[in-house]
Parts: C-alpha cells; sequence; structure tokens
C-alpha cells in the first residue's frame, strides 16, 4: 500500500530541518541524518532495516526525488501494524499531557492526530499553571520591593513600588499566547495533524470530531487517549458571575484586585492566588472545609508555610467551615458568603467581601465524550483507569485500545503527571510494557517561598511503615545554613526526607524555601531511578548553590544496611 | 536582644537526622533556649521552694506562645538540663528544658493553648511534699486554668516578663464567632488590632459597607497611616498622576516641592531621629554661666605639647565637678526614682560625616589628664572608622557638646535620652568684665549652658555645679594634679 518510504524526523529543532530540506540541498540532507539515532523509519521498511547498521547507504540508494521526499517529511509517519486505520493514536484533547503523547508517539513513528475542540495547551498553558507563573513572578518581585527590611538588608534603597494592573495581566496573557504558538508550532513541525472540533468516541477505535451541531467527521485509530482535562470546581450554591464571584479561569486574567477576597479552597490555587493578592495589595480570608489549611501538604511543611505564608501576611481564615452559598455583588451589596461548620452543618458566620475565589479544586471534564458506545461509567467525572492507564468499563473489564490521561482520570492532577501517563501510554502501544510509578511525581506550589514534594509525607510514610513493618526516619536541613540562600537573603526554609534507614530507599522529599520546585527533581528522579541514599549522597553539588540543602539533607540521613542499588557488584556482594 | 543571642546559638549547620520509632513528630532544634526560670524566690520566701515556668521569650518579636505538647507530665521528676514543654512561637517549635531538678508538680497552661511571654505556665516543686502546696497555688493563680490567658493578669507581672507582655494579648481566635452584633473588619485590620491592643468592637468602621479598615485601626492606635505607603500604589495609567500619588502618601501633611531630592536616613541618622523624638517626653530647663579662661588657656598653652586636648580638660573639670554632684550625674529611667551612676563618664558629642556620635571618656574623674588625652585621641579615630563598640558610645552618664572652635558664642542643646543633664560650651573669647570692685578689664570669657532633667535636678542643684564647674575651670591645677 505504502510504496514510498516515510520517515520522520526527531531532531532537537525540527523546524530547522525541514528549512534544510527545503533549500532542496542533497549535502543539508546527510548533515541531518549522519546520527542513526535521530532518524526513525517507519511504515513497511521499518522491520527491514531494524537494526541494519549501514542504513545511511541503503538509504542513499533509493533515495528518491527530493520534493517528494520533503512531503513526505511534513507527514507523520503512516499507520503501521493496524490496516485500514486512519491513524495509529488519536489523542483526545491538545493540553499539555495529550501534547506530551503526541511528542512522544511521532518519535515512537506512530501516525499520530490531537482533536482539539478549545485552543491548543488547555488548563495549563492557557488558564493554569502557565499564567499564574507570570502573576507569581510579578508578585515576587514586588513583595522584594516593597520590603524595605529585605532591600536595606542588602543596602538597597527603594522608592515606594507600585504597579500598572493591566500590565501584568498582559504578561501574564503574552505569556500563555508564546506558550500556546510553541506548543502547536512543536506539534505541527513534527506533523501531528490537529483535528479542530470537538472529539467524541462512537465506538471501538472509532472516534469522531467536529464541531457540534455541524458536520462531523468519523475517524478510525489503532488507540485512543483521552486527556480532555478538567474544568474549575464549582460547588452548589455558588454564583459565579466572572466579576465579583471568579474561578481561577477569571483571575488569571487579573481584570480587578479587589480589596478584600474571600479565597475559597487553601490548596495549592488558594495559596498560590492567595500570594498574587497580597502582593497587589489585597487581604485575604481564606475558607477551608478541612480543619487546617493546605491539608494537601506534609503537617510539618504546612505548618512552617502557615508561619511564613499566611500568619505575617493580611490573611485572615476559617477552618473546618464550609461556603453554602455565596452571592456576587450586586445593587450595591457586597459579595456575601455563608458559612457553615463542617461538622455540625450549623450556620457559623456570613462573610461580606468585595470578591470571592473557589478553589475547590477542580473537575473532570468528560461529558460528551460518548463513553456509553464503550460501555464506560464515570465516577464522579473520572474515568476509571488501571495503572497503565487503560479504561476499564462499567463490568471492570479494559477496554481495548482506549487510555486515559491526565486530569480526566484524576489519578493525579498535574500538568507534568499527565505529560508522563501520555508518554508511559505510547510506551505501551508501541510494544514496550510500562507502569509510571506516581510516586516519583513532584509537586510544586510557586508561592514566595516555593513549597514542593515528591513521593510520601510523613503520616503517609508512617501508615505505610507500620502496615509494612519497617522502621522509617527522617532527616531535615535548613536554608538558614545554605550560603546561597543566606546570601540572597533567603534563609527561611526547611527541606525533609523520610527514608528507611534499613535499606536507603527514599519515600518522600518536602521542601520550603526559595526555589524548592527547582530543587525537588535531585530527590524525583531518585526515586524514579530507584536510586538509594547511600549512593547519591556522594554525588558531588556546585557550591556555592541551593542544591546543597539537598546535598546536606543526604548526607545527613543515617542509613544502617550498606546495601548499594547502583553498584551491586562492588563490595556489597555480601548482602546479595 | 535575645534573638541575637539565639542566633548564635545555632549550630553552623542545622542538619540533624532522628530516627523515629513512632512517638513525636515535631520539628526540633537541637539547641534549647532555657530561659524560663526566674528568681522569683526572694520575693516570696513562703513558696521559696516552688518554681515558677514561664513561657519564654523565644524570639525577639515574640508576644506570646502556644505549648504544643508537654513532654513531661504531672508528677515527673526532672533534672537539670531536660526539655519539658515544647513552645511554638512565631517562628519554631522549640524544646524548653528546665535549669533546676525538681518535680512538675503542676501544669497552669495545658497542650493547645496559648500564653503571653513570662506567664505562667507551670509550676516545680523541689519536693514530693511541696507538690500539694503547688498545685494549691497553681489552682489559686490560674482560678480559671481552662483560659490561661486570663489567668496571667490577677498575678503581679513576673521579672521576667518583657515590657509588652505585660499586658496579656487575648488568644488568637481567627474565627469570629460572634452571632449577635455584626462586626466586619478586614484581615490586617484584625492583625493591628491584635498587635496595638486595639478593642476592634469599639471602633466604627469607615470602609465599604461600613467595615473597619486598617487606617481605622491605626487611627485608633494613634499611629500615622503614613506606613500605608508599603502597600502598593495603585498606579493610574498615566505616569504623572502616580508619581504625584506616591510621595503624597508618605508625608501627607508637607506640601511638596518640585526637584526636591529624598534621601532616606541612614541607620545612624535614624538612631538620633529617635532619640530626638524619644528627648521630648523629658521636661527640661537650662542654667547658663560666664566663666573667666585665662587661667585655662594659659594652662592649655602649657599642656598642650603632652597632647592634651581642650576637650580632655573641659571633661576632667565638668568630671570633678560631677564628684562633688552627684545628682547631676544622675538619671531618670522610670520616672519614679533617681538613679545615681557609680562612675561619672563624660560623653562627649563628635560630628562625623554624615552623623552624629558620642564616644564615652569612662571615669573621667579617676584618670589623669595625659591619659584621658589619650583615651580621647583613641576614641574619635575608632568613631571616624566607625569602630567604636556599644559601650564606648552609649554608657555616658553626662554629655559635654562643645562648638566654641566654630566661633559660636551660645547654645543649647538637646537632653539625650537617659542622662541628667548635658553642657553646651561655647567659644572663649575677649569680653570686658567688670570685677567685684568696678575695675574693668579685657578677659577671656566663655559661656556654658547646661541642659538637666528637671525631674531630679532642680536650679539650685544646676546653679551650685556650675559654680563648682566655674571655680575649678578659674583655678585649673587642680586638673594636672
Amino acid at each position: 500500500m505504502q510504496s514510498s518510504i516515510s520517515l520522520s524526523l526527531s531532531s532537537p529543532s525540527p523546524i530547522t530541518s525541514r528549512s534544510n530540506c527545503a533549500a532542496d540541498s542533497p549535502q543539508l540532507f546527510f548533515t541531518n541524518t549522519t546520527t542513526p539515532n535521530q532518524l526513525r523509519f517507519c511504515g513497511l521498511r521499518r522491520e527491514s532495516f531494524s537494526g541494519c547498521k549501514s542504513y545511511n547507504a541503503i538509504r542513499f540508494k533509493q533515495l528518491p526525488p527530493t520534493k517528494q521526499l520533503f512531503a513526505s517529511l511534513s507527514g507523520n509517519g503512516t499507520p503501521s501494524k493496524g490496516r485500514g486505520f486512519d491513524y495509529d493514536l488519536v489523542i483526545i484533547g491538545a493540553g499539555v499531557g495529550g501534547h506530551g503523547a503526541a511528542l512522544h508517539a511521532v518519535e515512537k513513528g506512530l501516525k499520530t492526530a490531537i482533536i482539539e475542540g478549545d485552543v491548543v495547551g488547555g488548563t495549563c498553558v492557557n488558564r493554569g499553571c502557565v499564567p499564574s507563573k507570570a502573576l507569581l513572578a510579578v508578585s515576587g518581585r514586588m513583595r522584594e520591593l516593597q520590603n524595605e527590611h529585605h532591600m536595606k538588608s542588602f543596602g538597597l534603597q527603594v522608592a515606594a513600588a507600585g504597579y500598572d494592573r493591566q500590565g501584568v495581566a498582559d504578561h501574564a496573557q503574552s505569556l500563555a499566547t508564546k506558550i500556546r504558538n510553541n506548543l502547536t508550532n512543536s506539534m505541527k513541525a513534527l506533523g501531528v495533524d490537529i483535528l479542530t472540533g470537538f472529539g467524541a468516541v462512537v465506538g471501538p477505535q472509532k472516534v469522531k470530531y467536529g464541531k457540534v451541531g455541524g458536520t462531523e467527521t468519523v475517524i478510525t485509530a489503532k488507540d485512543i487517549i483521552i486527556a480532555t482535562g478538567s474544568v474549575p470546581f464549582v460547588p452548589k450554591g455558588v454564583e459565579v458571575d466572572g466579576k465579583t464571584v471568579i474561578t481561577s479561569d477569571h483571575a488569571l486574567k487579573l481584570e480587578t484586585v479587589p480589596e478584600w477576597i474571600v479565597i475559597v479552597g487553601s490548596g495549592y490555587i488558594g495559596l498560590e492566588f492567595s500570594d498574587v493578592y497580597t502582593a497587589l495589595g489585597s487581604e485575604v480570608t481564606f475558607v477551608e472545609a478541612l480543619d487546617q489549611l493546605m491539608p494537601d501538604f506534609d503537617p510539618e511543611i504546612g505548618k512552617l508555610a502557615q508561619r511564613v505564608l499566611i500568619n505575617p501576611r493580611k490573611i485572615d481564615f476559617h477552618t473546618g467551615v464550609y461556603a453554602t452559598k455565596i452571592t456576587p455583588a450586586k445593587d450595591g451589596k457586597p459579595v456575601t458568603i455563608e458559612l457553615i461548620d463542617a461538622k455540625t452543618k450549623e450556620p457559623k458566620d456570613t462573610l461580606e467581601v468585595d470578591a470571592a475565589l473557589i478553589a475547590t479544586g477542580r473537575a473532570p471534564f468528560t461529558e460528551g465524550l460518548g463513553l456509553e458506545s464503550v460501555n464506560v461509567q464515570t465516577q464522579r467525572g473520572f474515568i476509571p483507569v488501571d495503572e497503565r492507564m487503560r479504561v476499564s468499563d462499567s463490568k471492570g473489564e479494559l477496554v481495548p485500545h482506549l487510555y486515559c490521561i491526565g486530569d480526566a482520570n484524576g489519578k493525579m492532577m498535574l500538568a507534568h503527571a499527565a505529560s508522563a501517563q501520555g508518554i508511559s501510554v505510547v510506551e505501551q502501544v508501541s510494544g514496550k510494557d510500562h507502569v509510571l510509578n506516581h510516586l516519583s511525581i513532584p509537586a510544586a506550589c510557586f508561592t514566595h517561598p516555593e513549597i514542593s514534594m515528591v513521593g510520601l509525607t510523613e503520616p503517609q510514610a508512617r501508615e505505610k511503615a507500620e502496615k509494612e513493618g519497617f522502621e522509617i526516619s527522617i532527616a531535615k536541613t535548613s536554608f538558614k545554613a545554605n550560603t546561597k540562600a543566606l546570601a540572597e537573603n533567603e534563609g527561611e526554609g526547611i527541606a525533609k526526607m523520610i527514608y528507611r534507614p534499613d535499606n536507603g530507599e527514599i519515600l518522600g522529599v518536602h521542601i520550603f524555601g526559595m526555589h524548592a520546585a527547582d530543587l525537588i527533581h535531585e530527590a524525583s528522579n531518585a526515586i524514579a531511578l530507584g536510586t538509594r541514599i547511600q549512593d547519591i549522597k556522594y554525588a558531588v553539588h556546585a557550591h556555592p548553590t541551593l542544591s546543597e540543602v539537598i546535598d546536606e539533607l543526604f548526607k545527613s540521613a543515617k542509613v544502617v544496611g550498606r546495601v548499594s542499588s547502583a553498584t551491586p557488584e562492588s563490595g556489597c556482594s555480601l548482602r546479595f | 536582644m535575645s534573638s541575637s543571642l539565639l542566633q548564635s546559638r545555632v549550630p553552623p549547620t542545622l542538619s540533624f537526622s532522628s530516627s523515629i520509632a513512632g512517638t513525636k513528630p515535631q520539628w526540633r532544634f537541637t539547641f534549647s533556649p532555657a530561659v524560663t526560670f526566674t528568681r522569683r524566690t526572694k520575693n516570696s520566701t513562703i513558696h521559696a521552694k516552688i518554681r515558677e515556668i514561664f513561657m519564654p521569650a523565644l524570639s525577639s518579636t515574640m508576644t506570646e506562645g502556644k505549648i504544643v505538647s508537654w513532654i513531661k507530665s504531672e508528677g515527673d521528676v526532672l533534672s537539670k538540663g531536660e526539655s519539658v514543654v515544647v513552645v511554638e512561637s512565631d517562628k519554631a517549635d522549640m524544646d524548653v528544658e528546665t535549669f533546676y531538678d525538681g518535680i512538675l508538680a503542676a501544669i497552669v497552661v495545658a497542650e493547645g493553648e496559648s500564653a503571653p511571654v513570662g506567664a505562667p505556665i507551670g509550676l516545680l516543686a523541689e519536693t514530693e511534699a511541696e507538690i500539694e502546696e503547688a498545685k494549691a497555688k497553681a489552682a489559686g493563680a490560674g482560678s480559671a486554668p481552662s483560659t490561661p490567658a486570663a489567668s496571667a493578669p490577677p498575678s503581679p507581672p513576673p521579672p521576667a516578663a518583657a515590657p509588652v507582655a505585660a499586658a496579656p494579648t487575648p488568644v488568637a481566635t481567627p474565627v469570629a464567632a460572634d452571632g449577635s452584633r455584626k462586626i466586619v473588619s478586614t484581615p490586617y485590620a484584625k492583625k493591628l488590632a491584635k498587635q496595638h491592643k486595639v478593642d476592634i468592637s469599639k471602633l466604627v468602621g469607615s470602609g465599604p459597607f461600613g467595615r473597619i479598615t486598617p487606617a481605622d485601626v491605626e487611627a485608633a492606635a494613634g499611629i500615622t497611616p503614613a506606613k500605608s505607603s508599603a502597600a502598593p500604589v495603585m498606579a493610574a495609567a498615566s505616569a504623572p498622576v502616580a508619581a504625584a500619588a506616591a510621595p503624597a502618601k508618605s508625608a501627607p501633611t508637607f506640601a511638596e516641592i518640585p526637584g526636591a531630592t529624598i534621601v532616606p536616613f541612614t541607620t545612624m541618622q535614624a538612631a538620633v531621629s529617635k532619640n530626638m523624638i524619644e528627648s521630648l517626653s523629658v521636661p527640661t530647663f537650662r542654667v547658663g554661666y560666664p566663666i573667666i579662661t585665662d587661667a585655662l588657656d594659659a594652662l592649655y598653652e602649657k599642656v598642650k605639647p603632652k597632647g592634651v586636648t581642650m576637650t580632655a580638660l573641659l571633661a576632667k573639670a565638668a568630671a570633678m565637678a560631677l564628684v562633688q554632684h552627684p545628682v547631676v550625674n544622675a538619671s531618670c529611667k522610670d520616672g519614679k526614682s533617681f538613679t545615681y551612676n557609680n562612675s561619672i563618664n563624660i560623653a562627649v558629642a563628635v560630628a562625623i560625616n554624615g552623623g552624629l556620635i558620642t564616644p564615652v571618656l569612662q571615669d573621667a574623674d579617676k584618670l589623669d589628664l595625659y591619659l584621658l588625652s589619650q583615651k580621647w585621641k583613641e576614641l574619635v579615630e575608632k568613631a571616624r572608622s566607625k569602630q567604636l563598640q556599644p559601650h564606648e558610645y552609649n554608657s555616658g552618664t553626662f554629655t559635654l557638646s562643645n562648638l566654641g572652635m566654630f566661633g559660636v558664642d551660645r547654645f543649647d542643646a538637646i537632653l539625650p535620652p537617659g542622662q541628667g543633664a548635658i553642657m553646651a560650651v561655647g567659644a572663649s573669647k575677649p569680653t570686658a568684665v567688670a570685677d567685684k570692685d568696678g575695675y574693668f578689664s579685657v578677659r577671656s570669657q566663655m559661656l556654658v549652658n547646661v541642659t538637666a532633667d528637671h525631674r531630679i535636678v532642680y536650679g539650685a542643684d544646676l546653679a551650685a555645679f556650675l559654680k563648682t564647674f566655674a571655680k575649678i575651670v578659674q583655678d585649673p591645677d587642680s586638673l594636672t594634679m
């Protein structure tokens, strides 16, 4: 069927390689193909070439006219094993998860399409991590400039710092646009087909897309990934008007900076927005249903974070209460928030404020996906999956060739988790079993200073230790002892590690302090690769850097067992 | 002060690891500030062997602390250096250890509750026999043990209490649990009210919907709202408007003169400013005195080659006069008593680049003129290189300020807080003077003007002191002895 050789180039800069080809020069073409690793053959010829060391030469003999080559380069492979399918892989949803899966699929030589009903980039890029980071970058600077004491300790003198709201909002918007274009271009460059419209499953290995109510196209695919993500969760009784009662979607546009805003929910989203709003001059009141703020964090980190991020700021809070009714401001009346006790359900208080931000988490966006056609029932909106992201139907049986990644499956609602799950699925459909270790996925909250974590919290680890009968130990280091942190006058912070003293396994690492989000990866990589403390403690860290906080952490751990994971043959054979 | 003390006790690296089998999840510093026991035994001999454990001040900013957990329970025998209780401050959780052996007789403030710094949180008995007595005391002191913060006021303020903590602040309850009357106040307003001990329920809100704003609390606490410039300036789209708005906020009462530059105070200048404002609370008066200096000038010419300076001469003369008039060397620290100083330390005002400092000639009455001169040279050198130690500039008991070298004939000095008197010395000038027989002659004369705290130094005291001082200067031979 496919007589011409198709190939896909996966080079670090796909756009360059395309322009090289367009220049019509065989020499340039060669420069691109000198490293066999970057060249992947697809289609029927693939098997016959695999393992052949001299495939440059073979290729050369069969080199078709350049124009044809160019045409085939802009495509993204052909459906291979599954004859009769339009695509090897169709991904519904072009958020960070879908994007990560698509890129990896192309690398694996799969003919891939991605369906997007809204804008490429999904929540993360357009209404989540990305624009919020722009706002937090502003709030971080404002905080520094406003802190006279901090500036004075550097010997700096700064006159009253001010800001232009529209300028801040524009920065967030232009960052989102830039990242969105980058994402779109990277997929286009690799030749991922971007299909516009609302995607839905119509049967096994069959997907339709198009404008709702308009013309719809049905395509077939060997494998399907659902990556439709999530939307802000709005509890019952809350009336969102987008002006005075808002979700993170609205807040990121920063159309107003209210004098006093209630943030319902004190998780990552709420905490980050409290950082932004207080830096811009707002006063904040948290409403948290659980008994303590920041319930997601390790309790000790949460406690310290409260000391630094809540208590000294213009923030107060109500814990153990539900906001049952939130009415937007209208007719000259303020926003009213009715609170009831979370346990007794008795009315507790009514708040009258200028605005309310609903940050009670996110709800999966899985409506209208045609899941009934494959007999799948969502659970509270989430699509049930196993550890390999395979979707199971209402009887608990796996639906062949159907996967779900990201917020839609609710396993770990983080952009990079979605992307990692997508890559894991692509590995599986291209013939290599892969199970993602979710305990190695780091998470970060970009307050000032930042909070980051990977693996288990102390209570979780304690529970696990009790159940499985091992001991755990805790190691801690302080940013106060770190040269770089002190140079920056940012000595506030700790790093904490929960580990097994018997074999040196890292169970969890939690960091609160300057650049914590960047520091966590040493720990998350160690967990992902199974590196033990007794090995990683010998790794060298540049001095003076913040990474030495983590270095200290590893070095201060007391591992009793001498088992080495990385070099089992060297001197540790007794244990094996 | 305590903060610097604590910091110095922090080991260079704060890394520690603990193998926890399943008990204490708290984060503990390895150092333990143990500042909890006071020497109250002298005051109340009846409870000689029952010691109170007080809420320690774990940081300079701490006003109240929360008991995280009692490591020991009532009846436990404690030995010196053992950790007794974990206290949460505004900065961290810390173990607090005991300085004494004894038995933990009673816990006054239970776990999870807060108490102001200095309030008793527990009682330590020396022997078992005293446990009952201690318990009775605990019950008496804290009539309602369940509300420890409220139990503090009836007892006299403990000696360890920082002045800030003398009036206990209410326990923090962020949730305004009032059903009857609706007081709406913003989070920051609540924080400020707590900080400045303003009863928020008595305020009338000026904010939107009648809510109490931070400005309302500041007004009630008598703070100028100038500090609010720290809050972001809402810059309007047009730059000039924003530029005009910013300074207007920081100095609301002064008209702005275009082109003015604002140079913030240096640390020294800020300290001077603070002292000057403080000096306004002291009732001062001034007494002037003319002194003939021909003899002094002659002496000065004689000893100058030996390195003696005029400052040393004047300081020595003042010190010798102060020996005879100790009340002028005294100070009034609390508005209720005289503090007579043991030593006579003459502070001398020196203008240094961009500031003013007062190096102190300690024991000026005891050192001889030559040593005094040498000491003075060292001090001036140190002052210019900004290397004066605190005790070398803040231990003065009497200050001398001399502007004579500029030709100033008389001036008026401001009394530095904490001292009883300051002497302003003018230039010595040839003046026509009539002696008691009515004969005119031209003599060198300088005018000195002493400012004193009238709470302790009265007019006659000061006049007598000046007369003695004049006598010494006019017959200066005693200075060289």
